[in-house]
């Protein structure tokens, strides 16, 4: 798959720096010459330490943030094709669900009619298993599927490029498998390019085709490892050796991103 | 009628009586003792008139006292309405930059220091004797509430969500109508629960000093007419028409502030 991508790659990153000034205290760099290539259909995973720059490397690609020096270009940003999930659900607590899924389509003032937003709201609920809950509001709902509807919010604009800030972090280990597994369907089904963030080594190797081990201080990319497991993930995936093998490069990368 | 949504209602029904008993059994004792106090002490009637004296004349002046709680609503109410939308108006337009907020808002402190019966003369100067200085006069004194409650929701929005509507273009207005505002509403109810009782003191006060109009009497002008010819039982009676107003409208827009928020806040839950 990885081959069979050619053209313009998904994000291309050339000598990107970011540091932060905290009043009074010393700058942190962020971020110092990264180069990066990821491409059109790609599961990306960024794997590291806690201020290793990973949700800035993130919040780079999606425009909320700018580099001090270097170049970032993303085609999906520039055609607004882009989709974005925080690390909790960050619903609109006045909305239901469904309004929240709307809420992308409603502020993009995308042409077309309010009866074709509510198909698109449907099936983005659909695609996560949400539609049983859709009149209702997010305090009304568990961990797992305020995440869910925010996963269907980031879905409904149809994204090429899905960017995901540790989205299951919160949530408990059974549920963050069973979401993970429907994410790489969903990847699977849509041509998606996803770049995700974690600190778990076995939701890394189980969701990615490729992982970026990152260090911190300055923070950089110390490892690029393509993972060597079958495209399709069953859930046994995780109990085989393959698994192991692959959880243990990435665990070495960390140690060393650590030290 | 299933045994179980009886049992729910009977249960319901102990929980208001558990609510108002110890309160209305309070009262009962209080006016009880004051009652026998004044009768056995042989306090002066204008000194301190008994609570029976004070509810006959309550309901002997019910014309003249409903007609004045009346009069004072509508100023009361308009003075309330008024500190709503430019208390909320003026809180925009200071969250819209800290420059902006750091340029303005000691003036927006000086409606709250400057106290209303000093500038309550000026009031009539500009708009004459009657409800329009009246209503001013509420204004001033609950708008400042409303202006900070306002402006701290304003503050508080999540910083994700200001991403979310920035990464899909969202214009100014969406982002104020579909985000600030709604995140703002439980602090701006706050405000607004905070600033109908004190719309009722600025429309008495204002009364004092404004409330002179030929036909229009509010509860401020009987507390002093009553008070200037002794009738202490009709201004204990007065008293107790203002501690009702103003009780009335902290019940409607808590009830209202209910309605709006019941389904997603924890306030209201």
């Amino acid at each position: 798959m990885l081959d069979a991508q050619v053209g313009t790659p998904a994000v291309t990153m050339r000598g990107v720096s970011r540091a932060f000034r905290p009043e009074g205290e010393a700058p942190v760099v962020a971020l110092s010459a990264v180069d990066l290539t990821i491409d059109e259909g790609a599961f990306v995973a960024l794997l590291g330490p806690s201020g290793c720059g990973k949700s800035t490397l993130l919040r780079l690609v999606a425009g909320l943030d700018r580099p001090d020096a270097g170049k970032i270009e993303a085609p999906a940003l520039a055609s607004q094709e882009i989709g974005f999930v925080f690390q909790d659900a960050h619903l609109l607590p006045w909305r239901t669900v469904e309004e929240n899924v709307a809420l992308p389509l409603q502020l993009r003032g995308v042409n077309s009619t309010a009866g074709d937003h509510t198909a698109r709201v449907r099936e983005a609920l659909r695609e996560v298993d949400l539609e049983s809950a859709a009149r209702r509001y997010p305090a009304e709902l568990s961990g797992g599927m305020r995440m869910r509807a925010s996963i269907a919010r980031a879905l409904v604009t149809r994204p090429r490029l899905l960017l995901m800030d540790e989205p299951f972090a919160a949530l408990d280990e059974i549920t963050r498998h069973r979401l993970d597994e429907r994410l790489h369907e969903l990847w699977r089904e849509q041509g998606l390019t996803i770049l995700f963030v974690t600190h778990t080594i076995f939701e890394a190797t189980f969701l990615a085709q490729r992982a970026l081990v990152m260090g911190r201080r300055p923070g950089r990319i110390l490892r690029d490892v393509i993972l060597d497991l079958p495209e399709k993930r069953e859930p046994s995936l995780r109990a085989s050796p393959a698994f192991m093998r692959e959880a243990q490069q990435l665990l070495e990368g960390l140690e060393e991103a650590s030290a | 009628m299933s045994s179980e949504s009886t049992r729910a209602e009977s249960g319901a029904l102990g929980r208001a009586l558990s609510f108002s008993l110890p309160p209305l059994v309070a009262a009962v004792i209080f006016f009880a003792v004051w009652e026998v106090l004044v009768a056995q002490l042989h306090v002066k009637p204008f000194l301190l008139p008994a609570p029976s004296a004070i509810a006959k004349v309550a309901l002997a002046e019910r014309k003249l006292l409903m007609a004045a709680m009346q009069v004072t609503a509508e100023t009361a109410l308009a003075g309330f309405g008024l500190s709503a939308i430019v208390g909320v108006l003026v809180a925009i337009v200071l969250a819209s930059s800290r420059l902006v907020e750091r340029a303005l808002f000691p003036y927006a402190l000086v409606l709250q220091t400057v106290p209303i019966v000093a500038i309550a003369p000026l009031l009539v100067l500009w708009f004459g004797v009657g409800a329009r200085a009246v209503t001013a006069s509420a204004f001033i004194v609950s708008v400042f509430p409303v202006i900070t409650n306002a402006l701290a929701g304003l503050r508080s929005v999540d910083p994700n969500l200001r991403d979310l509507f920035r990464l899909y273009g969202a214009s100014r207005l969406a982002r104020l109508f579909r985000l600030e505002l709604p995140w703002a509403t439980p602090s701006i109810a706050t405000g607004l629960r905070v600033a109908c009782g004190l719309a009722v003191i600025g429309a008495i006060v204002g009364e004092f000093v404004a409330g002179f109009a030929e036909d229009d009497q509010g509860l401020g002008i009987v507390v002093l007419t009553s008070y200037r010819q002794l009738r202490t039982d009709l201004l204990f009676a007065a008293v107790t028409g203002s501690a009702l107003l103003g009780l009335a409208m902290f019940a409607g827009v808590t009830v209202l502030s209910h309605l709006v928020l019941r389904r997603w806040h924890a306030s209201a839950k």
